[in-house]
């Protein structure tokens, strides 16, 4: 057994290392080093925390074995998912973290006296608040998570869900999430602390139905700062440093992921929370609709098209990874190098389903992560490029958020695709993006359609090379 | 006067939201997906919490109301801690350059 303070050194430790595992992120050459100081981290908040109890009792040998547990599935699970799988896999860790932080709440409810917060019934105030509202947000983090993860799985439909009278329902649920913990901690009436968890995991559901799809990427930020903000609150129940250190380091992470999609959509947080975007605007788009002429193309043509260029900037979108053509896609850009033909990736921010969703993509791929650029390093460009290749991209690439006041994403940075010699599009129709409007581009006289799968147009190009 | 020791807890709050903001500034956004996944598994460092609670019931009875939640919360954010960090390792190795000399 070891002192109170000696182990609140250690947490204060395990809390340095976790800033320096984010400080790693940096950079890709120290990013590695950087995971490693996490896993250090946690190596010793984990002992620290037995060595304080210092029960080795039966009870330890359980501890172990659901450790063990969790750990084995949680290995298993990490290695055997796909890339393209990261989406999904990021917001079911979410929601375990969310029911994690509910379960320890719900334990330190139940059994006051093990954490020395008092006794049932009469726990003490500040504790009470602050566990009440880590296991609010804990539900809501779960609840919330899990509507995402089926969303991304395709389990449940990607379109919003919106109904009569949301907006107003969700405002009284939030208010009384709000009354309920005032009364439980004035009453420590367990009936109301089981009405809140109830309450919290139905807002969780609630917030993220009526958003869409291509969303996601905010919303699994905001739930990466929802988990964090979880564990903050437990921190504080349980007085633990390194959880406040970290559940303040998540928080503020997950804000700032949220902030950069937002400003990459140009749309306001509130604005994507309150959802139902792609489900209003299709109405307006559906009447604009009139047949125009597009040229289409081969792979044949597109491969003629990029033999003959001497610079080609690929840019690919969340259909790329929906057809899982990023090997396909390397081979091609091979290919290409060999014939000399200097070869960049442009990455829209909002690209895929998560922040750095393509970039994990195609350093899977083997592409080298120097030769892929953010929107903002490249888009001078591609006025210099011969050979803009879109793949499963289409709503970044729309000039009208730069022409069209009345466009729904007017204001949203794109990349200046039309500026390029000649643009191939790979798509499988011309249907509108997620955002429910055509893209001009499709009409332009450089652009050439490719019609067909991503996958199975890149490898028919790379035979043509 | 005697200061509450919330206090200082709320202090290094605070203070690591502002780390927290610095720190996630300076992060490549190539590097977004494995900031998600590792923050993931640290904030399962509530596992800390979890393991007190399983560890609450006495000798004659492991397994009380209390201490049940404990087990399982053990189990959820192991799944996190390990799953977690073991993929944000394989992201990772992933992240090559460019060789510099060409065959």
């Amino acid at each position: 057994m070891i002192s109170a303070n000696l182990s609140a050194i250690f947490y204060l430790i395990s809390g340095v290392l976790f800033i320096l595992a984010l400080r790693g992120l940096s950079s890709p050459e120290t990013s590695r080093q950087g995971n490693f100081f996490g896993i250090l981290g946690m190596i010793i908040a984990i002992t620290v925390t037995f060595l304080s109890i210092g029960n080795f009792s039966s009870g330890f040998i359980f501890v172990l074995i659901f450790l063990l547990l969790g750990g084995l599935i949680g290995a298993y699970i990490a290695y055997k998912i796909p890339m393209t799988a990261m989406p999904e896999l990021v917001a079911g860790f979410h929601s375990l973290v969310g029911l994690a932080a509910v379960f320890v709440a719900i334990s330190a409810f139940l059994n006051p006296d093990a954490f020395n917060l008092g006794s049932p019934g009469n726990i003490k105030l500040g504790s009470l608040i602050e566990m009440s509202i880590g296991a609010a947000v804990g539900a809501i983090t779960f609840s919330g998570s899990i509507i995402a993860f089926l969303k991304l799985q395709g389990i449940m439909s990607g379109s919003p869900i919106t109904f009569k009278g949301q907006h107003p329902l969700n405002a009284i649920i939030l208010i009384s999430i709000v009354a309920l913990i005032y009364l439980l901690c004035s009453s420590q009436s367990s009936h109301l602390f089981w009405i809140l968890l109830t309450v919290s995991f139905l807002i969780g559901f609630l917030l993220i139905i009526p958003i869409g799809g291509a969303d996601m990427p905010v919303v699994i930020s905001m739930l990466n700062s929802y988990s964090g903000w979880a564990a903050a609150g437990i921190g504080f129940t349980l007085e633990n440093t390194a959880l406040i250190i970290t559940g303040a380091l998540v928080g503020s992470s997950g804000a700032i992921l949220s902030y950069i999609m937002c400003k990459g959509m140009n749309r306001s947080f509130f604005n994507v929370i309150l959802g139902g975007f792609g489900a209003t605007e299709q109405s307006s788009s559906s009447k604009s609709k009139e047949q125009r002429p597009v040229k289409s193309g081969n792979a044949d043509d597109a491969a003629f098209l990029m033999k003959n260029a001497s610079s080609v900037i690929i840019v690919p979108g969340y259909g790329m990874a929906v057809a899982q053509a990023q090997h396909a896609l390397r081979e091609m850009v091979d290919t290409l190098k060999k014939n000399d033909i200097k070869v960049s990736y442009a990455i829209h921010p909002v690209a895929g389903r998560m922040p750095g969703h393509m970039n994990v993509l195609l350093a899977e791929a083997n592409v080298p992560y120097d030769e892929v650029f953010e929107l903002e390093e490249i888009n001078n460009d591609f006025a210099n490029a011969d050979v803009a290749f879109v793949i499963g991209a289409n709503d970044v690439t729309n000039p009208v958020a730069k022409t069209d006041p009345q466009s729904p994403i007017y204001g949203m940075p794109v990349l200046d695709v039309e500026k390029c010699k000649s643009v191939l599009f790979v798509k499988r129709s011309l249907s509108p993006g997620y955002a429910g409007i055509d893209n001009d581009l499709f009409y332009k006289e450089n652009t050439l359609m490719l019609f067909a799968d991503a996958k199975k147009m890149t490898e028919d190009i790379t035979k043509n090379l | 006067m005697e200061i509450d020791p919330f206090i200082f807890r709320l202090s290094i709050f605070i203070l690591s939201i502002f780390i927290g903001y610095y720190v996630v500034w300076s992060v490549t956004p190539s590097l977004h997906t494995p900031l998600m996944s590792v923050t993931n598994a640290i904030s399962s460092v509530i596992i800390v919490g979890a393991i007190i609670a399983g560890l609450s019931g006495n000798s004659e009875s492991v397994f009380n109301h209390s201490s049940v939640f404990g087990f399982l919360a053990i189990s959820l954010a192991a799944i996190n801690i390990f799953g977690g960090f073991l993929v944000t390792q394989r992201m990772l190795a992933m992240y090559k350059k460019k060789k510099k000399d060409k065959k």
